[in-house]
Order: structure tokens, then C-alpha cells, then sequence
């Protein structure tokens, strides 16, 4: 726990009325910056976490003791170059590293709040972080990014705050999640609340976890993380420390071995509530519904620049939906790049090393900012 | 091939917005931007040349003409480009129709198939012509549909579209087309520069 006093954060005492029609006030949000904000405050970069992400981007998670979720794309001389931008990350409100959740301890009950905790959306978290630019000063970001719900946090914000951020990066996402996406959301969250551990979501976090249940909703969902390709070249039908088939339900292959052990770590870092909390949110995203059907007014007279990424063998926020959104760009003539990069790595592809991927933001982010200091576009 | 950009960004009026359809590395692109006061745009189908645009910021979304101009709206630019690649596609009716559409201006520069040295070729060789503007063997080109000045002329007239501005280039040199010596400029021309309007 010493870790976690050391964490950054604010209170945020602002209230902020979340859509379920709830409001919170005196709530904390947990954050880590990195490199440095320079005199004119014109090179910050807010980026935001996926489902299972904390503010540890990049360098050593000091609480997991293990590398930053992002640490490939961040760092000195990295995609988000910190020895030239400064780099801010937050938790999630609904998570579960230190920011307001519900594994946050009720003062009144000194209890997890648990599932009284607030049903939160991607607009909600959005709306929390803006209020740590207030804090650290920052007028104007250069840049928002992120990758899957950090993506659809990127539209939601630039979307909230359209002259916030001069460039936007949305990777991997949507704007309006899938029937897909909330099926797998839901199984994982049936594991999770199937397991006699969770106790309505009433479970004394240390002692009686729903680890089964949590461990079984990541492995559902580290499946639908990678390619059908990646998996097999990766895996195959090789077995795990055995020659041959031993007729029982023991972890025979390695793609079983390997499932089991990403379940069994993700439970000693993540809140199984948190997990429920911000499946929901993700489930409940829906930009286009939100501007009644029509995505281009979520960026009516944007003059962000966005650059949206894809990846070929991204099966859960395919190509077709992030191209949704350069569509809708499109049609109101904001200014939009966008490629899909070539990857059997799966919808993974933006956390892992992806030469192409990790070069191509580094380029675009540099000349970028040198372009607009410039003032050449 | 400079002087083609140097007709194409003498069409172009200041503070105009763009799309170059086919903007491979980017580099006229650049050139606008340098040489004039636009917002510039581009479509490209490469992966690897989008990447190359993208590192060099500029706004180029991946994407393939005959599908995804459909997601322009009308009028939408001042000004289309389409440099060198109208032979390439399936349906360069249909091309031309949705750049009309997506611009208020044109501006399509073509491969002359009429060029002496081309006719030349298949004349006296009798093999398919190679020259510097048609780098290709007959196996590996993906020029689909190959026309002469000539041609795109009769076409525009055929479809109603009006030919603004035609230009010749012939190595460095630049010369106006117009109806009288057109014959001749089909027979000189390396390139064909037009700029359209609906």
C-alpha cells in the first residue's frame, strides 16, 4: 500500500453530474505525468487507457512492479516522445488504481462502495479528466490519444471540448460499440457475477475475491484481443510440457496454459467490479446516438487535426467502424488522416510492438507539432 | 516531374481546399503547400505511401478512389487532382463523374497513349510501348485503360464536360491545347494537363 500513497492525485470537489443522473463531488482521480511541460505550455498530451489500463503509460508500474501498458509507445525518443511532449495519463474513474471506484473505501461504512458505486459512461470519465487539465494548467493540449476505450475516450473529448486538443488520435475504436463488443462485455461480466465470490458485488476485497469469475471473463476477452492468425502461428496445437495428450481437462495445450496464467495475473491487479463499472461504460458508448444519428455533428466545426489508425486483423473494432469515423470526418471537412496497419497481431496490435505503428505516430506527432509552431498548416 | 506541378499549382487559386486523389508520397502535396496558401488533402490506395504522408503530416486518409470518394459530400473542394492515375482504375467514367461531383474544379493530368514515340512503337516494333511516362511491360502495367489527348477530349465533349484549360508538356516544354491544334499536341505530348468543370 506505501505504493499507492504515493500515487498522484487530485480531489476533485467540483461536482459532476454523471448521465445516469447522479452527482459525485470530493472525488479522487489518480494520474502520472511524464517528461516536461515546457514554457508555453503547448506540448502536452493527454492520452487515455483502455478497459484494463491505469495511469502507468510507460517505465515500471510501480504497484504491479511491471512494464507500463504503454511503455512501447512512451518514453524518451518513443511514439509520444517525452523527452519532447509532456505526457498525462489518468485512471479511469470506475477503475481501480487509485482513482475514484468501487474499490474505493466508503468513509461511512469503511466498506468497498461496491456496487452502490454510480453506473459511469465514457462521457463521465472524459468529463473527470478534464478537470486535471484546470489543475496542471494546461489551456490547450496538442494532442489526445488512445487505443480502444481510450480511443473512444479521444472522440468523446474532443467531442465535449472541441478546441481543447490540436490533435486527436483515436486507434482501434469506435464510435458506437457493437453487439459484438457488448456480448463478449456481458460474458465476461456473467463470470464474473456467477462466481459465488462476488457476493451481489458485496465481496470483502481482502479475503474472498471472484477471482474464478475475473480470471474467466480475461481469458474470454484476451481471445477476442488477438488474431485467429496469431494465435495459431503463435500457439498451434503445441502442448504444454507434455509429449502427448493426457485424456483430462489439465491445461494439455499451450493456448490453455496460456489463457489460465493471463487470468490468474490480471486478478492480483484488477477490481472485479471495476471490470463490470467500465465494460458497462464502453457498452453504454454510443457517439452517434448521442448527436441523433449523425456522427458528423459530434465534431461540427472541429478544427482538431485527427489522425485515426486501424489494423487488418483487429476482428473487435474493425477496420469498417474506425473508418465509420473518418467518414464522418469526412463529410464536414475537418482534417483527417488515416491508414489501417498491417498486423496479424489482433486488436492487441496498438499495446504490442508494431514497428509500422509505433514509427508512423512518432513521425506524424513531431512534424506535426513543428508544423503548427511553424504555423505551416 | 515539376513542371506538371508547376501547371497543376498555376490552376489553383489561393486559399483553396484540395483533394489530390492518388497522392502517393505526398509530394505534390508538399509542393501546394509550399508554393501556395491551401488546405490540401489527399486519397491514396498504397499503405506504405499513406504512411509516408502521415510522417510527414499531412492529412491523407487510405482509401481507394472508386470507393471511397462516394464519401465526399458535393462540392465539397475547390479544387480535385487527379494526377497521372485515371488509366488505373476500373471505371474511369465513373472516376471522373465523382470527382466532378466531389469539385468544383478538376484538374486531371494523363499519360499521352497518342505521343509519336508511343505510336511508334507499336508501328514499327510491334510490341507494346515502354517509354519514360509508361515504364510498364503489357504483363505488369496497371494501366488499365490507356488513352490518347485525343481521347479524353472526344470524352469530355461526349459527357458534356467542360475543358476550362488544357495544357500540353512535352519534357520541359508547355504549350496551350486547344481545338485547332489539337492533332498536333496529341502527337507532341508526353502529358495532357486539363482542368475541368462540370
Amino acid at each position: 500500500m506505501s505504493n499507492l500513497n504515493k500515487m498522484k492525485n487530485i480531489i476533485i470537489e467540483k461536482t459532476l453530474k454523471l448521465d445516469c443522473g447522479k452527482e459525485i463531488s470530493n472525488f479522487p482521480l489518480a494520474y502520472e505525468t511524464y517528461g516536461n511541460l515546457n514554457e508555453k505550455k503547448d506540448n502536452a498530451i493527454l492520452i487515455f487507457h483502455a478497459l484494463t489500463g491505469d495511469q502507468y503509460a510507460s517505465g515500471i508500474n510501480p504497484v504491479t512492479k511491471k512494464e507500463g501498458w504503454w511503455n512501447y509507445a512512451v518514453g524518451p525518443g518513443k511514439s509520444f516522445d517525452t523527452d519532447k511532449f509532456f505526457v498525462i495519463c489518468a485512471n479511469v474513474i470506475g477503475g481501480c488504481m487509485g482513482s475514484y471506484g468501487p474499490a474505493t473505501i466508503d468513509p461511512l461504512t469503511n466498506k468497498p462502495i461496491g456496487i452502490n458505486f454510480p453506473v459511469i459512461t465514457i462521457n463521465d470519465m472524459v468529463n473527470a479528466q478534464y478537470n486535471l487539465l484546470d489543475y496542471l494548467k494546461i489551456e490547450k493540449l496538442f494532442a489526445v490519444a488512445g487505443g480502444s476505450m481510450g480511443g473512444m475516450q479521444v472522440l468523446q473529448f474532443v467531442s465535449n471540448f472541441p478546441n481543447k486538443a490540436k490533435v486527436a488520435l483515436p486507434i482501434a475504436c469506435t464510435a458506437s460499440h457493437s453487439a459484438q463488443n457488448i456480448a463478449f462485455n456481458e460474458l465476461g461480466r456473467q463470470a464474473i457475477m456467477s462466481d459465488s465470490n462476488w457476493n451481489e458485488g458485496l465481496y470483502d476485497e481482502k479475503s474472498t475475491n471472484p477471482d474464478k469469475g475475473l480470471a474467466v471473463a480475461r481469458m474470454a476477452a484476451h481471445i477476442t484481443y488477438l488474431s485467429k492468425q496469431g494465435l495459431q502461428e503463435k500457439f498451434g496445437r503445441n502442448l504444454q510440457e507434455r509429449s502427448d495428450l493426457k485424456f483430462g481437462f489439465d491445461a494439455d495445450f499451450q493456448i490453455e496454459s496460456y489463457l489460465r496464467y493471463q487470468g490468474s495475473v490480471f486478478v492480483d491487479r484488477f477490481d472485479a467490479n471495476s471490470y463490470l463499472y467500465i465494460t458497462r461504460a464502453m457498452d453504454y458508448f454510443d457517439l452517434t446516438k448521442q448527436y441523433g444519428g449523425n456522427l458528423s455533428k459530434a465534431f461540427k466545426d472541429t478544427k482538431t487535426k485527427f489522425f485515426i489508425i486501424s489494423f487488418t486483423s483487429d476482428w473487435l473494432y474493425p477496420t469498417s467502424e474506425n473508418k465509420d469515423i473518418v467518414i464522418a470526418l469526412n463529410a464536414i471537412g475537418a482534417d483527417v488522416g488515416f491508414v489501417e496497419i498491417k498486423t496479424d497481431k489482433g486488436h492487441d496490435s496498438f499495446l504490442l510492438d508494431v514497428p509500422d505503428f509505433l514509427s508512423t505516430i512518432k513521425n506524424y506527432l513531431n512534424t506535426t507539432y513543428s508544423n503548427i509552431n511553424e504555423r505551416r498548416i | 516531374m515539376k513542371e506538371e506541378f508547376k501547371v497543376i499549382s498555376k490552376f489553383i487559386e489561393e486559399k483553396s481546399r484540395v483533394l489530390d486523389v492518388g497522392c502517393g508520397d505526398g509530394i505534390l502535396m508538399e509542393y501546394l503547400l509550399k508554393n501556395k496558401v491551401v488546405d490540401v488533402r489527399g486519397l491514396e490506395i498504397s499503405k506504405e505511401k499513406v504512411k509516408k504522408c502521415l510522417s510527414k503530416g499531412l492529412a491523407v486518409i487510405e482509401g481507394d478512389a472508386e470507393n471511397d470518394l462516394k464519401q465526399f459530400p458535393d462540392l465539397s473542394f475547390d479544387y480535385v487532382i487527379l494526377s497521372q492515375t485515371l488509366q488505373a482504375f476500373m471505371s474511369p467514367e465513373n472516376v471522373i463523374e465523382n470527382l466532378l461531383r466531389v469539385g468544383k474544379k478538376v484538374i486531371v493530368t494523363i499519360p499521352n497513349f497518342g505521343h509519336w514515340k508511343v505510336r511508334l512503337d507499336l508501328l514499327l516494333k510491334g510490341e507494346m510501348p515502354v517509354t519514360k511516362n509508361l515504364p510498364y511491360q503489357w504483363y505488369n502495367t496497371p494501366n488499365l485503360h490507356m488513352c490518347t489527348i485525343q481521347d479524353f477530349y472526344n470524352f469530355c465533349n461526349n459527357k458534356r464536360v467542360n475543358i476550362y484549360k488544357s495544357i500540353s508538356l512535352n519534357g520541359e516544354k508547355i504549350s496551350n491545347i486547344t481545338t485547332s491544334n489539337l492533332k498536333y499536341k496529341n502527337l507532341i505530348s508526353e502529358l495532357g494537363i486539363f482542368l475541368l468543370e462540370k
